[in-house]
C-alpha cells in the first residue's frame, strides 16, 4: 500500500509515501523546517507526521500537488502558481495577501499560514529534490518515476498561468 | 545564542510562580548542557542532605544543545534530582519527543522547586508557563493522563512527561514517563515528582533552534549518518531491538537469573530479540530524530485475556512498547519467568503505572528468594511468590504501584525490604539501586562500573561487556579495567551532556562525531579533549555532591553474593568479582583519596572546580 503525491506533469516524477516504513522519527519535519526557516522548528514544517498511538500507525503527509488544485483556484490574487521545473504548486509570497482562503479550500489541510508574515506556505517540492525524501532514514518517502496522467488539466493550467502573468505584470 | 536556548524555566510550585532566567554563559561552556549543567545547578542550589521527598528537594529536567536538532537520535533529556531510592544524585535519561519539544518551547532546563498545595500540572506553551489544577488526573495512569491533557488543552501535539499512580504513591522506584512509553526510569525520580504534587509537565513549543554554523553542522550530521548507516550494529538494533543483547549475556554466563543465583537462564530464548520480533512485535518505533528506531511496538495477540488485573480488566487493543533488554531481563530472567506474554503485560503495566521495571523485577526477585527460603510466609504475601510465576509477577506489579498488601513492602525497593525482613543480603545493587542486567561475575569490568557509578548501579555510564567480549580484554580479569571504565565514564558523560542517545555511540558514532556537531551548533570550538574534560568535570562534580550528601567509599561496594558466591555452572563458573584491586586502581587513576574517594585538591583545580 502507499499513496501517491503528484509531483509534476513535466518531469512525471512523484514522491511516494510508504506509511508502513515510517517510524515516526520526525527527521522529515526537521529537514522541512530547516529548509523553510533555517532553524530546527517542526511547527513550521510543511510535511507532518500523523501519529496514531492506539493503532501504531504513523503517516507522513504533505501537499499532494493536486492536478485540480483548489488552493490555486481559491486564491483571489493568483498568488499560487505552478513551478515550471517540477509542476509543484507554489505560493508567491510577494503577492499573497494573507486572506487564508487557500487554507480553507484545501481538502487535505496541507497548506498553512505562517503567523509571522501572515502569508500562506505549502510544499514546493524543494525545487525538485525534496529535503524530506533525502533525509528519511527508512525510505518511507521515496522519489519515483511515474507516467504522466494526461493533459485534461493543461488548458486550465494555461488559464491560471495567464492570470498569474497578468497579476504579476500589474 | 545558537545551539543553546540559554534559558531556564524556574517553577516554584509552592507559590505557583513560573519565571524564565538566563543560564550563565560560563556554565554552558564548562558543562555543554544536560546532565552536567543540571548537576551544576543542583550543586549550587540544593543542600545535599535534604530528604529527597521533602519540598526542599529540587527536580531538574535538562536537555543538551543537540536535543531537537537533526543529529540522529537527538531525543534525550535528563532528570537530575536527589533520588528517592538512592539518596544520591540521579541522572535518569529518557527519549521520546518531550525533550525536543521543551527546546522548541525555548528552554534548555526546567527547574522545579517547592510543593504544590494540590495536585497540579505544569503547562508550557512557548513563553507562557503556568501551574494548573490536575485534581481530575490524580490517580490516573500515564496513558489516560496524556490523552486527557491533550483533550483538555485541545493541542494534539502536546508532549507530556508525567507520573502514574506509582509516583503519586511515592513508590521508591517510580519513573517519570513521557510520550506514554518512554521513561526517565531509575532512582525514583517519579516519587520526587509525586512528592511535589506535580502530575505532569505538558509542553508545546513552536519556536526554532538556530544553528551557529549551518554548513559545518549539516556536514557533521551527514558524516555521522553515513557512519551509522554503514555500521552493522545500527541495523541490528533496528531489527532486533535491545533485547537481542540477551543472547550475548546468556552466552557469556552474565545473564543474572533468579536474583543473581545463576548466570544463565534456561528460557532465555523466549525473551530475546528474535522471539519478540517473531511473536509479538507489530512494528518499529523511533524516538524523535532517531534513525535507529530500536523501539518495539508490541501486541498481546491471542494472549489478550491472560494475566488480567484489577486496574486493567481489559487489555489494550494495540499494544504498548517494549520490552527492552533490561525489562525482559528484570521481569523475565531475574524473576525466573520465561513467558513472554507475562513479561509483556508486566512491562506495559509498569509503563502505565509509572514504575521502573528493572527495580520492580529485582525487588520482586529478592522477595521471591525470601519466599522460597521460607522467610516470607504464605499469610504475609497475597499469592505464592515462586520464581517463574507469571501470575505473581503481573499482580505484584499492580500491587506495588498502589501499595496494596505485600506491594507496600515491594514499593520500598529491595534494600529497604530486605532489611525489614532481616535479610539485607537479598538486595542486589549499589547505593540502594538494583543492578541492571549484566552479572559482574560474567563481566568483571561491570563490577567496578556498578560500584563507582554516581547514581547507583547503572549499566549506561561504562558498558564493559562490549569490550570484554570482543577481545579488548578478557571478561574475567581485572587488569586495566578501572582506567578503561574511567575513560568510558568520562566519555559517556560528555555524550549525555549533548542530549544525544548513547546508542549513537554503540552504533558506530562515538563522541568524536558529536564534537563537530556540538561545535557547529553552538559556535564554540569544542575539541575532543574538551569533551573528555567536560565529562570528567561533570563526574567529579556529581561525586562531590554525593560526598556532601554523606556517601563514601563504603557505598561503592557490591553485595556479598557477587564477591563471595561464584556460579556453579556455565561459562562464568567459579568466578567472583575481585572488586578491591579494581576499586583501588580506580580511585588512584581518578586522583581521588583512597579512604573515602574524595577528589584531590589538585584534581579539582585541574578541572576548574577548586572553589566548590
Amino acid at each position: 500500500m502507499g499513496f501517491f503525491v503528484r509531483w509534476t506533469q513535466i518531469m512525471s516524477t512523484m514522491f511516494e509515501v510508504i506509511p508502513e516504513k515510517c517510524t515516526s522519527c520526525m527527521q522529515c519535519e526537521l529537514a522541512c523546517s530547516w529548509v523553510q526557516t533555517g532553524t530546527f522548528r517542526p511547527s513550521r514544517s510543511l510535511i507532518r507526521v500523523h501519529v496514531f498511538d492506539e493503532e501504531a500507525s504513523y503517516a507522513p503527509y504533505a501537499c499532494t500537488q493536486c492536478d485540480e488544485a483548489w488552493c490555486m483556484t481559491a486564491c483571489p490574487v493568483n498568488a499560487i502558481t505552478i513551478d515550471a521545473r517540477t509542476g509543484a504548486k507554489i505560493v508567491v509570497e510577494r503577492l499573497c495577501i494573507g486572506c487564508h482562503l487557500c487554507t480553507i479550500a484545501c481538502p487535505f489541510g496541507t497548506i498553512f499560514t505562517t503567523p509571522e508574515t501572515g502569508t500562506a506556505a505549502k510544499c514546493n517540492l524543494c525545487g525538485g529534490a525534496p529535503a524530506c525524501v533525502v533525509t528519511c532514514p527508512t525510505a518511507a518517502l521515496v522519489s519515483i518515476e511515474q507516467p504522466s496522467r494526461g493533459g485534461w488539466f493543461e488548458p486550465w493550467s494555461d488559464l491560471v498561468q495567464r492570470r498569474f502573468a497578468d497579476a504579476h505584470s500589474n | 545564542m545558537a545551539g543553546w536556548t540559554g534559558k531556564l524555566l524556574r517553577v516554584n510550585l509552592t507559590t505557583g510562580k513560573c519565571a524564565s532566567e538566563p543560564i550563565p554563559d560560563a556554565w554552558l561552556r564548562e558543562y555543554v548542557g544536560g546532565r552536567g549543567l543540571a548537576a551544576r545547578y543542583l550543586f549550587e542550589e540544593l543542600d545535599p542532605t535534604v530528604d529527597p521527598l521533602s519540598p526542599e528537594n529540587k527536580l531538574i529536567f535538562a536537555t543538551g544543545p543537540l536535543t531537537g536538532t537533526s543529529v540522529p537520535s537527538s531525543a534525550r533529556y535528563m532528570v537530575v534530582t536527589k533520588g528517592a531510592l538512592t539518596n544520591a544524585i540521579t541522572t535518569s535519561n529518557s527519549g521520546g519527543a518531550w525533550g525536543p519539544e521543551l527546546r522548541f518551547a525555548g528552554y534548555d532546563l526546567v527547574l522545579i522547586e517547592g510543593r504544590a498545595p494540590k495536585p497540579s500540572y505544569l503547562f508550557v506553551y512557548d513563553d507562557h508557563a503556568e501551574v494548573r489544577d490536575a485534581t481530575r488526573y490524580w490517580g490516573c495512569g500515564v496513558f489516560e493522563t496524556e490523552d486527557g491533557l491533550r483533550r483538555e488543552t485541545g493541542l494534539p501535539n502536546l508532549r507530556i512527561a508525567g507520573i502514574g499512580p506509582a509516583g503519586e504513591n511515592l513508590v521508591r522506584f517510580a519513573c517519570i514517563m513521557n510520550d506514554k512509553h518512554r521513561a526517565a526510569g531509575r532512582s525514583g525520580v517519579g516519587a520526587v515528582m509525586g512528592s511535589k504534587n506535580l502530575k505532569a509537565i505538558a509542553v508545546r513549543g513552536t519556536q526554532g533552534i538556530p544553528i551557529a554554523d549551518p554548513e559545518s553542522f549539516l556536514r557533521a550530521v551527514w558524516q555521522l549518518r553515513r557512519q551509522m548507516n554503514e555500521n552493522p550494529s545500527c541495523h541490528a538494533f533496528g531489527e532486533l531491538g535491545t533485547a537481542a543483547t540477551i543472547d550475548m549475556t546468556q552466552a557469556w554466563g552474565g545473564l543474572p537469573t533468579r536474583n543473581f543465583q545463576q548466570g544463565q537462564f534456561e528460557h532465555y530464548a523466549n525473551l530475546n530479540g528474535n522471539s519478540i520480533r517473531d511473536t509479538r512485535m507489530y512494528r518499529n518505533k523511533a524516538c524523535f530524530g532517531c534513525t535507529i528506531a530500536c523501539g518495539r511496538v508490541t501486541y498481546l495477540g491471542d494472549a489478550w485475556n491472560k494475566f488480567l488485573v484489577n486496574t486493567h480488566p481489559r487489555n489494550w487493543r494495540v499494544a504498548g512498547e517494549g520490552p527492552e533488554y533490561e525489562n525482559a531481563w528484570a521481569l523475565g530472567a531475574d524473576t525466573g519467568v520465561g513467558d513472554l506474554d507475562a513479561v509483556l503485560k508486566a512491562n506495559w503495566l509498569c509503563n502505565d503505572l509509572g514504575m521502573d521495571p528493572i527495580s520492580m523485577g529485582s525487588t520482586l526477585a529478592a522477595a521471591m528468594e525470601l519466599y522460597e527460603k521460607g522467610v516470607l510466609a504464605d499469610d504475609q504475601v497475597e499469592l505464592p511468590l515462586r520464581f517463574g510465576s507469571g501470575d505473581a509477577l503481573v499482580r505484584m506489579v499492580e500491587a506495588t504501584a498502589y501499595r496494596e498488601g505485600f506491594g507496600h513492602e515491594l514499593a520500598e525497593g529491595a534494600k529497604r525490604m530486605g532489611e525489614k525482613f532481616g535479610h539485607p543480603e537479598v538486595f542486589m545493587g549499589v547505593k540502594g539501586q538494583e543492578f541492571p542486567a549484566y552479572d559482574p561475575r560474567g563481566f568483571q569490568g561491570m563490577g567496578v562500573a556498578y560500584a563507582t557509578c554516581n547514581r547507583g548501579a547503572c549499566h549506561l555510564r561504562a558498558w564493559t561487556p562490549g569490550a570484554e567480549t570482543s577481545g579488548v580484554f578478557p571478561p574475567h580479569t581485572t587488569e586495566g579495567k578501572a582506567p578503561w571504565v574511567i575513560n568510558e565514564q568520562n566519555r559517556s558523560t560528555a555524550h549525555d551532556n549533548t542530549g544525544i542517545c548513547l546508542f549513537v555511540a554503540f552504533a558506530g558514532g562515538p563522541i568524536e562525531s558529536l564534537v563537530p556537531c556540538t561545535a557547529a551548533a553552538t559556535g564554540v570550538p569544542f575539541t575532543i579533549e574538551d569533551f573528555v574534560k567536560i565529562g570528567e568535570r561533570t563526574w567529579n562534580l556529581e561525586r562531590l555532591w554525593n560526598l556532601n550528601a554523606g556517601l563514601s567509599r563504603a557505598d561503592d561496594n557490591l553485595p556479598k553474593r557477587l564477591l563471595e558466591e561464584p556460579h556453579t555452572s556455565g561459562p562464568s563458573k567459579g568466578v567472583v568479582v575481585r572488586l578491591e584491586p579494581m576499586l583501588n586502581d580506580y580511585y588512584a587513576s581518578r586522583g581521588w583519596s583512597s579512604d573515602e574517594g574524595r577528589p584531590s585538591p589538585e584534581k579539582l583545580a585541574e578541572l576548574g572546580l577548586a572553589n566548590l
